[in-house]
């Protein structure tokens, strides 16, 4: 099976590669850029003219929901949001039930990514048995299993002993070890420390929250020459310290959840629970800050941190409401306003949802070097459209942004050179 | 992005009157003032042989209460039967319902035996504003404290018992003392005595018991009695729980009296002629000394008389500007 992709602006962050140009494709791969490959006779013809041609995003953390909570999502639902939103790589998170500490469940996961045939499904193991922060899970067997990563999410390792024993034994194994940093008493509240939340009366998360904790991982990632990656950071801080780790030689990464580069917890005035999320919402200082740290390349990838609800979870006073934005079928048009905002160059942005956060995962995605596997992105820049819970492909119409017109739309998705999606 | 209008504009109908009460803040000093003369009048009627008037008739108030209230409850009890409305009192303990679901469950059951009133207590803040976005139109909600959010009766309340008093409000400097971190009176006071034009208002606490950045709600801080309370006119106790002191905010009771507490030695620092005020119920001892709860600088009984007024005055002009927002739909609906 040949196709062409033909006239598209081909932004391709990992061969420095923005122009426009056709883009080949054979028996899934991508054969060529540019001048089609010796006798190369197209199957289909994918006209491309006006849009953009990039790799498939990678997504550093989405809740699948599926096994334990398909009341709010499930593999197959969330897989064609996924594909939808151009997105061909996703790590799930292990905080499903039952907890990703076994191998049977990892291999469950990727079946069912499997049979759905929408998006790539990397599962993230525990790193600790049934995350509860106190014995090591089988890290190699998961591993071998699939797992892409390990992490305890956001439930304590309060001992830092066993925490060292968790990086120690990943790094044994050359294993990456992911951290949603976050001290568990210090964060005890549902909102951003200040101004709103003492005038809103809800208890508040201050910084330290996440900073105490991202200190004491560096610390002890330092100690074991572990490698490791930082999960949606909500504060100019924490970037601040992954930074000069990175700068010391640390084999540290960061990646932000899209929303917070665009929110900030003012928004939170109202009670609307669908500005709920954990992290919480920080200032506009911490938005500004964590901005430039994506420029100044402390922040290596941008991520939906994809939380389907159902409507139920949100129709509470806001303490109560369950946390997360619904996000994958708006990463890109959501991220594009960083471009719109001229925070980042479009090549830049394409960087940080495809080649960069592939980096961090070392595989072989977010790229369209020829050889790789063809996943491929193609949205129209200058389309609008509006999200809205009747239209939307995920479990979870959660999300402060439905009924907001958007600019930048997904047109094609391309998984292994089979068409995923199509508008 | 998100330019929401001011989410307290839901109290509000489509001519600026009163049709839920949630907060304090974002009201106007006329609509406050109206409150307050309305409440006065209500004041006199209290000492009169015959109580009741019918401006509540043939109406139902479901008193619905998520957490346990003695004084708060029956004052709401005791306004709505002076306005000849049927009573629904509810003690739903909160510990025993799920998240969420059950609040929004309860009010659509209580909504099908079509109620026109819900005055609310829950432990969430801006429980009350959730309920007001949720219940039928023309169905009003009167916010009896949510969380830490707001206790909008009892501050207004308060302000009736100063204004009568003290005349007005320009004038005077305020100090709020206690618990400012967990309290939903403290909040609701501040909006209040910033929109009545208050000289100063300040807030005295140990840090522990502040919340972040609370001088930006307008107010000067003090972690010092003595400095805190010179030149004061009025101070405004607030109730500590105990278990402040079991969450490591606090050492013992006896230091919080000693630093914080309400004594003759400490008023001795505020004007001569400054008053005393509690929301109740007191911790004689912890937060005020008994010569002082019962001595003639304290309106503690003044707010409680003044408090059924208060809720009678904001329950009846509720439930009126729910009534003129029906009329105004219905014959905007016939125009059409």
């Amino acid at each position: 099976m040949n196709i062409k992709i033909a006239g598209g602006r081909v932004i391709d962050p990992s061969q420095s590669l923005d122009k426009i140009c056709d883009l080949y494709i054979s028996n899934g791969v991508i054969a060529a850029l540019g001048d089609a490959p010796a006798g190369f006779v197209p199957d289909s013809t994918l006209d491309a003219t006006g849009q953009v041609v990039c790799p498939g995003l990678v997504d550093l953390c989405a809740h699948l929901r599926e096994p334990g909570a398909t009341h709010k999502g499930s593999i197959a639902q969330e897989s064609q949001a996924a594909a939808a939103g151009g997105i061909t790589t996703l790590v799930a998170m292990p905080t499903t039930s039952p907890i990703v500490d076994t191998p049977a469940v990892a291999q469950l996961i990727q079946d069912k990514a499997r049979a759905a045939g929408k998006t790539r499904v990397l599962p993230m193991g525990a790193l600790t048995q049934g995350l509860a922060g106190e014995q090591l899970s089988p890290m190699h067997a998961l591993a071998s299993s699939g797992c892409i990563a390990f992490t305890n999410s956001r439930r304590p390792i309060r001992s830092s002993l066993v925490l060292m024993r968790c990086l120690e034994y990943a790094a044994t194994h050359d294993l990456l070890v992911v951290f949603q940093a976050q001290d568990a008493e210090l964060a005890g509240g549902c909102m951003h420390d200040d101004t709103t939340s003492t005038r809103l009366g809800l208890a508040g998360i201050p910084e330290a929250a996440e900073t105490v904790e991202v200190a004491r991982c560096l610390m002890l990632i330092e100690q074991t020459d572990a490698r490791a990656h930082f999960g949606q950071i909500s504060c100019e801080r924490s970037a601040r310290m992954i930074m000069e780790a990175r700068e010391r030689g640390l084999k540290v990464s960061a990646d932000i959840a899209v929303h917070h580069l665009l929110l900030s917890d003012s928004n939170v005035n109202g009670f609307d629970s669908n500005f709920h999320v954990i992290p919480p919402l920080r200032s506009q200082l911490d938005r500004a800050g964590l901005r430039q740290a994506l420029l100044a390349d402390g922040i290596q990838a941008i991520c939906s941190d994809h939380q389907p609800h159902d409507p139920i979870a949100k129709q509470a006073p806001f303490a109560a409401t369950e946390p997360g934005i619904a996000g994958l079928e708006t990463l890109l048009s959501l991220s594009l306003m960083l471009v719109e905002q001229d925070v980042l160059e479009l090549p830049q942005l394409i960087a940080k949802l495809t080649w960069e956060p592939a980096q961090v995962l070392g595989i072989q995605a977010g790229t369209l070097a020829p050889g790789a596997p063809a996943d491929i992105c193609v949205f129209d820049p200058a389309a609008h459209w509006t999200p809205s819970a009747a239209t939307t492909r995920s479990g979870g119409a959660n999300s402060p942004f439905m009924g907001m017109e958007l600019r930048g739309q997904v047109t094609h998705t391309l998984l292994g050179g089979t068409t995923v999606f199509q508008r | 992005m998100f330019e929401h209008n001011d989410p307290n504009r839901i109290q509000l109908n489509s001519n600026g009157q009163l049709r839920h009460f949630l907060t304090t803040e974002g009201l106007s000093r006329e609509l406050l003032t109206e409150i307050l003369d309305t409440a006065d009048s209500f004041v006199d009627m209290g000492a009169k042989q015959i109580k009741k008037m019918p401006l509540l008739r043939g109406r139902t108030v479901v008193n619905l209460f998520f957490e346990a209230s003695t004084r708060t409850l029956s004052t709401f009890e005791l306004a709505a039967k002076r306005l000849s409305a049927d009573v629904l009192n509810l003690n739903i303990s909160t510990s025993s319902t799920s998240k969420g679901e059950t609040l929004k469950d309860t009010l659509m059951t209580l909504e099908a035996m079509h109620s026109d009133m819900f005055v609310v207590r829950h432990a969430d803040s801006g429980a009350a504003h959730f309920i007001a976005s949720q219940v039928t139109p023309h169905v009003a909600v009167i916010n009896a404290g949510d969380g830490r959010h707001a206790h909008p009766t009892q501050a207004m309340l308060d302000m009736l018992t100063i204004r009568r008093h003290k005349g007005s409000f320009e004038p005077l400097k305020f100090a709020i003392v206690g618990d400012i971190l967990h309290s939903r009176v403290a909040r609701s006071q501040i909006h209040a005595l910033r929109t009545l034009g208050a000289c100063e208002i300040r807030v005295i606490a140990p840090k522990t018991l502040l919340p972040r950045h609370i001088e930006a709600m307008g107010v000067k801080v003090f972690t010092d009695m003595r400095q805190g309370l010179k030149d004061v006119d009025v101070i405004m106790m607030l109730r500590l729980q105990k278990e402040r002191m079991t969450s490591a905010l606090l050492p013992s009771e006896s230091e919080f009296y000693k630093l914080y507490g309400m004594t003759t030695e400490k008023l001795a620092y505020a004007r001569p002629d400054a008053v005393v005020m509690h929301p109740g119920p007191i911790n004689r001892g912890v937060e005020i000394e008994s010569a002082i709860a019962d001595g003639p600088r304290s309106l503690i009984l003044d707010q409680v008389t003044n408090g059924i007024a208060v809720r009678m005055a904001v329950m009846s002009m509720a439930m009126s500007g729910q009534m003129v927002e029906k009329q105004l739909q219905q014959s905007a609906s016939a125009a059409h």
